[in-house]
């Protein structure tokens, strides 16, 4: 008995050090992703975490709607400080420095895939969407997911009845000036107006003729960064704005993209506004629209160069468990995949993360199709983006945005003049500057 | 005299308000504690880091003109829309309560939109000021030759929120006007119709002064509810614009809480709201208590 004991036990052992050394089946884990996309973008989300549940049965991706941007950020702030963060967070693009500088909170997205050993080459990404989220030594911090950029949008029937070539966009800022005086005078209200002053007038003004928003890069290399927006360039452009603005040809529509009615009710010809925006053109004009590069100022040296991005990026929490990150890991390769961002671009509009994507759709001769969306892609591909055009990465975007906002409504009143509205922002925005920089040292 | 009562034990008292007290607790001491708290740090967001900076919060704000701005419209905000709301409402209850046909039927009109959420009130007003497809937009151009703008002018901004913020408010002034209207007793009146006195006078020496107890209550809830309440309709129709002009001081709390993420600083405004509340309260209790009498 004893002797058949003892095989008995040394069999258990043997099988268990057999077991041991056999690849251990990955533990599954359940994550949230919350969201701030409504609509048929919501249902998009919806369906690549399907899809990504599907194809696989160890881990489960639930995507959770928490209301707008605003909301979802301050939802996971909460969380966070309540110790219930969920896995996997959109985070729109000014809350970026914000979440880069809560260092203990996020956990970066490089660091991530190389301690999960997911397979990640930076390389096959955009430079221009995912350099927004990395580090000026090109650390991805989060995941781009929902990019857009900025472009200009015409109405071909206006173009037609102000003796203009409706295939031929405006390419330069005083051939689009001149265009737009035509359009007023075809009997249109007025020539052309524009959404986010900000974003687009500022931000992507600067970047696109390759003169800095800020200091440091745009402040991608530290928080001691101050804004340069009151320099010849930026005057000269808003101030351009301004005089149209008393000649009526251009109107002000209102903050963030309420100019959009002003366009598609046809009381202008011209309009700025996101590539994100072209599904909502596409079904509210009644009549045929382009989608044209943004004009550049033909005497400056290096424009155009390239334009940046909006929208919101992928950001994971800190303190999770290995097989959480794990699947986020995972779920962050099959949301990189070439058909997953195919399926993106196409659904919603914004612009796909890798080239293969870009090159999967363009294969497929979408683009025929929907020209404006592969202008807005070469737009952001046309340089090699340098320190001026990778992006902006400012503390207190939000307060900085708002600023911008408020000076150009009282600029166009006529309650101060561009010169000194645009000192004005560069003062006390860089007062929040050195405010975040106080905090986050 | 009011009947007393007297509780058998001295303990069941205590045990019956022992709920709302927990709720007020929870719900209104504990935040504004928190509030009172983080007034006195800067912060991050996640809460990663703090500095203590005393008093800092409160001095930024009080130097900063555009605060003080911020509260000069407020205050300007909330009393016109208090008198206009009252005003209006008052003149319709007086309307309301004489015996005319169909009179239920108007009190129940009049007593509708305070059933409209502030946010769709501002979203309406909103619409019907548009400057492009706006009916009300339309007509002061046609008519009086007025190009209706509030996306630049401040003025025009001012006085959109001033109508849609007033407008809701007249249907809670109006039911409070017509109970108060419905107890003024009528042999007075009729007494002093008998004493020669035409309806002016009826009204004015009369029903006026007996409404005062309701006037002066509304007249405090109507200030709270243009300084605490109308942050919808700001949020909705100028979101503070043009400039500053509209930035009234609760939007900007909300503002730099929840958009900006400036914990301390936002702390630092509503715990100055938190204040004024206080203060009205007061305000009302004093008053409401003594000096207005019949």
């Amino acid at each position: 008995m004893k002797t058949r004991n003892a095989w008995v036990l040394a069999l258990v052992a043997l099988a268990m050090v057999a077991m041991s050394c056999a690849p251990k089946p990955p533990e599954p884990a359940s994550i949230e992703f919350w969201h701030a996309m409504t609509g048929k973008n919501g249902e998009a989300v919806q369906k690549i975490c399907d899809d990504f549940n599907a194809s696989q049965d160890v881990y489960t991706v639930t995507p959770v709607y928490k209301g707008s941007y605003v909301d979802t950020m301050n939802a996971g702030i909460a969380a966070f400080r309540a110790g219930q963060a969920p896995a996997i967070i959109q985070v729109y693009e000014v809350g970026t420095a914000t979440m880069m500088a809560a260092k203990g909170a996020v956990k970066p997205v490089h660091v991530l895939m190389k301690e999960m050993k997911e397979k990640f080459d930076p390389k096959a990404y955009i430079p221009t969407i995912t350099g927004y989220y990395s580090t000026s030594k090109g650390e991805m911090i989060s995941i781009p997911f929902n990019s857009s950029t900025a472009v200009m949008y015409y109405n071909k029937e206006a173009f037609a009845k102000a003796g203009l070539d409706p295939e031929k966009a405006p390419a330069t800022w005083p051939e689009l000036f001149d265009a737009a005086r035509k359009i007023k005078a075809a009997g249109y209200e007025a020539g052309f107006t524009t959404n986010w002053i900000s974003w687009i007038q500022l931000e992507n003004f600067s970047a696109w003729h390759d003169v800095p928003f800020g200091t440091l890069s745009n402040g991608f290399d530290g928080l001691e960064a101050e804004l340069k927006i009151n320099a010849d360039l930026q005057v000269k452009h808003l101030t351009n704005l301004y005089d149209l603005s008393k000649e009526g040809v251009f109107k002000y529509g209102g903050r963030e993209n309420k100019a959009n009615p002003l366009f598609t009710g046809g009381v202008v010809g011209i309009h700025f506004e996101s590539i994100g925006g072209y599904g909502n053109m596409k079904a509210n004009c009644k009549f045929p629209f382009g989608v044209a590069r943004l004009p550049y100022y033909p005497d400056v040296a290096n424009a155009p160069q390239n334009s940046i991005i909006g929208g919101a990026s992928l950001w994971v929490f800190e303190g999770k468990t290995e097989p959480e990150y794990k699947a986020t890991a995972k779920f962050f390769t099959y949301l990189s995949s070439a058909e997953v961002q195919a399926f993106w671009h196409k659904t919603t509009g914004y612009l796909p993360i890798t080239i293969a994507a870009y090159e999967l759709t363009k294969g497929e001769g979408y683009y025929t199709e929907n020209p404006g969306l592969e202008v807005a892609i070469q737009q952001l591909l046309n340089k090699a983006p340098t320190a001026n055009s990778m992006g902006i990465r400012f503390g207190y975007m939000p307060q900085i945005r708002e600023l911008e906002d408020q000076t150009w409504e009282d600029i166009l009143a006529d309650k101060i003049d561009v010169k000194a509205g645009l000192d004005k922002i560069v003062a006390e925005g860089n007062i929040k500057l050195r405010d975040f920089e106080r905090l986050n040292k | 005299m009011a009947k007393q009562y007297e509780f058998s034990s001295k303990g069941l008292p205590y045990l019956l308000v022992l709920p709302q007290m927990a709720i007020v607790l929870v719900f209104f001491f504990w935040p504004s504690a928190q509030a009172l708290w983080q007034s006195f740090f800067v912060q991050d967001a996640f809460g990663l880091r703090s500095i203590f900076v005393g008093f800092d919060n409160y001095l930024k704000l009080f130097r900063d003109p555009e605060y003080w701005d911020s509260f000069g419209v407020s205050a300007a905000f909330a009393v016109t829309v208090a008198l206009s709301s009252m005003g209006i409402a008052l003149f319709l209850a007086a309307q309301a309560n004489k015996k005319i046909r169909g009179a239920g039927f108007y009190k129940t009109m009049l007593t509708w939109p305070y059933a409209v959420a502030t946010m769709v009130a501002g979203v309406l007003w909103l619409f019907m000021f548009n400057p492009n497809v706006g009916v009300v937009a339309w007509f002061l151009d046609k008519t009086f030759g007025l190009e209706w703008n509030h996306l630049l002018d401040s003025t025009h901004a001012f006085l959109l929120i001033t109508v849609a913020a007033s407008w809701k408010q007249i249907a809670y002034n109006f039911v409070f006007f017509l109970a108060g209207l419905q107890s003024v007793p009528a042999t007075l009146v009729e007494a002093a119709a008998i004493d020669g006195a035409g309806s002016f006078t009826r009204f004015w020496r009369i029903i006026f002064p007996m409404l005062s107890p309701t006037t002066f209550y509304l007249l405090v809830m109507n200030l709270v509810y243009g300084f605490f309440e109308t942050f919808p309709i700001v949020h909705q129709v100028t979101g503070g614009g043009p400039g500053k002009a509209t930035s009234i001081l609760i939007y900007k709390v909300w503002r730099d809480g929840v958009v900006n993420l400036e914990l301390g600083s936002s702390a630092a405004q509503s715990v100055v709201l938190m204040i004024l509340v206080i203060g009205l309260t007061v305000l009302q209790f004093r008053f409401i208590e003594r000096k207005v009498t019949y």
